[in-house]
């Protein structure tokens, strides 16, 4: 068994509306700042021990499909990495 | 012969259906999520709240909790189950029923009253009520906006399955009426089953006649 980190990010699938993302783009816009967009993610960092790395990132996977992210409304990624 | 109330770590609206129900007439009972359902359950209210406190998203945790396996069990039989706001959001977590209930447009909390227009009237839920129907009730809520895949929603529409929609005061569903973007002005939802139904309005706040308004008894009818 190998020790992973397993990162699993989760963001809003494209055209669903954003309204916390467009808050804060406002509020940075009130500070004065330039910007075009801005879209808001989740992470979790998953601490996970694993045969090999395809198996930290199934796991991971299946973690996000199941509670992490919501399927209906959003879409994830899961990078691993060797801790 | 009893309505089994679920109360979450956050449920706040549990005592308001127990009070409505009872106004009504109903047998019901608040149970604890880890005691699980009694064996005497002859309906489900997953109550409005703040179960943990929206960790993650709302009702995304409360939708782990064993008890949901049971309700899901009851709901599979044809007992009633109606999820109000966070049990709306526990409902669609769960996969009850369809759809998500995230943010709203405004990102803020609104509490206000509404306009609902009622969708069907040959559901337990709307018996008391005739399709195109407007009922005014309030609504309480940070992440009420509904959201599904434009082809489920589409497959949603066709078979039927939209109970309630926002409207004005005349029956129009329009833009202006919609008070968090929900797609298509949904405001409640029906599963599988026409027994099972999430809506993110507040039918118990408008059934006991000292709360200012009545029309949300209709639904709860159903458990009669």
């Amino acid at each position: 068994m190998t020790a992973y980190t397993a990162t699993v990010t989760v963001r809003l699938k494209h055209g669903v509306l954003d309204p916390e993302a467009e808050t804060t783009k406002q509020a940075l816009e009130r500070l004065d700042f330039e910007l075009d967009a801005l879209r808001s993610a989740d992470q979790f960092e998953i601490d996970l021990d694993a045969a090999d790395a395809d198996a930290a990132a199934d796991r991971a996977g299946e973690m996000a499909e199941r509670l992490l992210a919501n399927p209906t409304i959003h879409d994830y990624e899961v990078d691993v990495a060797q801790r | 012969m009893t309505v089994s109330i679920v109360r979450f770590g956050g449920s706040n609206c549990d005592r308001d259906a127990e009070r409505a129900l009872t106004h009504l007439g109903v047998d019901s009972q608040i149970v604890w999520h880890e005691d699980g359902l009694p064996t005497d359950t002859t309906g489900v209210v997953l109550p409005g709240g703040f179960s943990y406190g929206d960790y993650l998203r709302a009702g995304a945790m409360a939708a782990q909790s064993p008890i949901i396996d049971e309700v899901e069990s009851l709901a599979a039989e044809g007992v009633p189950v109606l999820g109000v706001c966070n049990g709306a959001q526990i409902g669609c977590e769960s996969g009850l029923t369809e759809g998500a209930f995230t943010t709203n447009e405004s990102a803020r909390f609104q509490c206000e009253h509404v306009f609902l227009r009622v969708e069907r009237d040959d559901t337990p839920w709307t018996d008391a009520y005739d399709e195109g129907d407007v009922i005014e009730i309030p609504i309480a809520h940070g992440e009420g906006r509904y959201e599904i895949d434009a082809d489920r929603l589409d497959t949603l529409e066709a078979e039927n399955r939209v109970l309630f929609r926002y409207c004005d005061e005349n029956g129009d569903v329009t833009d202006a009426a919609n008070p968090n973007g929900s797609r298509h002005n949904v405001a409640g939802v029906l599963g599988d089953r026409e027994t099972v139904a999430v809506m993110m309005p507040h039918p118990e706040r408008a059934t006991i006649p000292h709360v200012g308004m009545t029309d949300g008894k209709g639904v709860l009818r159903a458990f009669e």
